[in-house]
């Protein structure tokens, strides 16, 4: 039995992306939930599963099934970090086969911009951390940024590259937060957080929430949307520290994205737009390399020139990413958003022209967890 | 009579408190084992015993953390291969935090932070390349 197509995204939702005054996380995740019913033409009442993850929240699955008033028959809130949402996306397409839902809503809301005014986290150090004072999560990407600087030759300006491709991309999104000309050398000229990454290196701290919703294949085709079908998901993960992490340079992606390809029975030559969790610049270039859109080690030039930015030769993180457009905590569910958005044709000024199959990667933890969902058109099952 | 008995992460300390830098060998395989653990990771082997570090190794990533002057001014972290096999991190005294590089030979002191102790590194080679 193979999952490839058995279900699809029929609906998505977005709320608070950048500033939310006044509002609480939850209130933003309900409103993500509802736009995304409504998409989907279903109302609460049809939800049976509820796949849902907050920062602030202990037992997030419980807290929206309450606020929002739903009796999940299967619901989900595992936390493997930012890539939780992809990693949601195998389990609906599972529960959806096995006939233990009919309907999952995934959601996501956080306020932390407007509240906290920087990254809220739950994450603790462990003992054999905590003493150096990594500055978390943050100078576990570093630490990986000059390993693959050292190992590969890979420049600060290849990684600003990054940066300044996602800003032109967030240049074609309203719903961006950061619009503004950014250069190669503003991101070299900001202020150093942890070598060798900067300010502009790093993602955004903002208020966001989205939601999605999916069924059965066979329902998708009478919804009111083009469905994303599901071809492919996989995750996997192979340390929570950084400094239990095998080698730098390589994540688990490399392990989640051939996964998850030969689910879709497809390859990374295939894929027409790719979103890949970017945090932090040295991301991108990981995730390009282990997911097979390059070779290991040849990511920082293949960001080189504006290849992944708007008409360059591979489109990369186009809603402007977690480095431009939205980064509330916990960043994966916008990447299904965005991809379901290509998909559908609905992108705007950014749409990639007959995108028909795309990638959203989630990345947790300090490159720890990683979770890559492919997603098609009708077309393509 | 486990439950009696302080777990590896105590006896690390203990060890540390008394002076000595000690990491897991597993008697069987002589796998070298940190962070200490009840049984080597993967292979689920419960015959680790204590062993004193060689206490040398090589830098395999560093970053230095920018702080305010007034809050202390920068700092490095860094991870280092010891030569036993295991990764740890630590931080390298003695050189400018911005200073630490790949491959630079470091050896391991014990120094002390909030009444606590920690290995730490000074270098311990060749200029840099």
């Amino acid at each position: 039995m193979s999952l490839r197509g058995g279900s699809a995204i029929i609906g998505i939702g977005q709320a608070g992306l950048g500033e939310a005054h006044g509002r609480n996380a939850m209130e933003l995740l309900g409103e993500a939930a509802l736009a995304a019913l409504e998409e989907a033409g279903l109302g609460l009442a049809d939800v049976d599963g509820l796949l849902a993850a907050t920062m602030n929240h202990t037992m997030p699955a419980l807290s929206a099934a309450e606020y929002l008033g739903i009796r999940p028959r299967f619901a989900e809130s595992t936390m493997f970090g930012g890539s939780s949402f992809e990693c949601y996306v195998l389990s609906a397409a599972m529960a959806l086969e096995l006939g233990l839902c009919d309907v999952a809503l995934i959601a996501y809301g956080s306020n932390q911009r407007t509240a906290a005014g920087k990254l809220v986290t739950m994450s603790t150090l462990e003992p054999y951390e905590a003493p150096y004072a990594p500055r978390y999560p943050i100078s576990g990407y570093a630490l990986a940024a000059s390993r693959h600087m050292h190992q590969f030759g890979t420049t600060r300006e290849q990684l600003a590259e990054v940066a300044v491709a996602a800003r032109r991309w967030a240049a074609l999104n309203p719903e961006a937060f950061m619009r503004d000309p950014l250069t190669v050398d503003d991101v070299l000229a900001a202020r150093m957080i942890s070598d060798p990454l900067t300010l502009l290196d790093c993602c955004l701290v903002t208020d966001g929430a989205a939601a999605c919703v999916m069924v059965r294949g066979d329902r998708a085709r009478d919804a009111p949307k083009p469905p994303a079908y599901v071809l492919g998901a996989a995750y996997a993960f192979w340390h929570r520290q950084i400094s239990a992490m095998p080698d730098l340079t390589v994540t688990a992606a490399s392990e989640s994205g051939p996964r998850a390809f030969a689910m879709a029975g497809i390859g990374p030559g295939d894929v027409d737009v790719a979103e890949l969790y970017d945090a932090f610049t040295i991301n991108t270039i990981l995730f390009l390399e282990d997911l097979g859109f390059c070779p290991k080690g040849e990511g920082g030039r293949f960001v080189e020139g504006g290849a992944i930015a708007p008409g360059g030769r591979f489109p990369v993180n186009t809603n402007g990413g977690g480095l431009s457009c939205v980064h509330p905590g916990m960043y994966g569910m916008f990447l299904l958003v965005e991809a379901v958005r290509q998909l559908r044709g609905e992108a705007g000024e950014r749409q990639m022209p007959g995108a028909e199959v795309a990638v959203a990667h989630g990345n947790g933890g300090v490159l720890s967890s990683q979770s890559t969902v492919v997603l098609g058109t009708a077309a393509t099952v | 009579m486990s439950g009696a008995t302080p777990g590896p992460e105590q006896q690390y300390q203990a060890h540390l408190r008394d002076g000595r830098f000690m990491i897991q060998r597993s008697r069987s395989t002589g796998e070298h084992v940190f962070f200490p653990r009840l049984a080597a990771p993967g292979s689920g082997v419960r015959d680790l015993e204590w062993v004193a570090a060689s206490g040398l190794g090589t830098v395999y990533a560093t970053t230095c953390v920018r702080r305010r002057a007034e809050r202390g001014g920068d700092y490095n972290v860094v991870l280092v291969d010891l030569d036993e096999g295991p990764r740890m991190m630590s931080r390298v005294d003695g050189v400018a935090p911005d200073g630490v590089w790949i491959g630079m030979r470091v050896k391991a002191r014990i120094a002390t932070a909030d009444g606590e102790p920690l290995v730490v590194f000074d270098p311990a080679g060749e200029d840099a390349p």
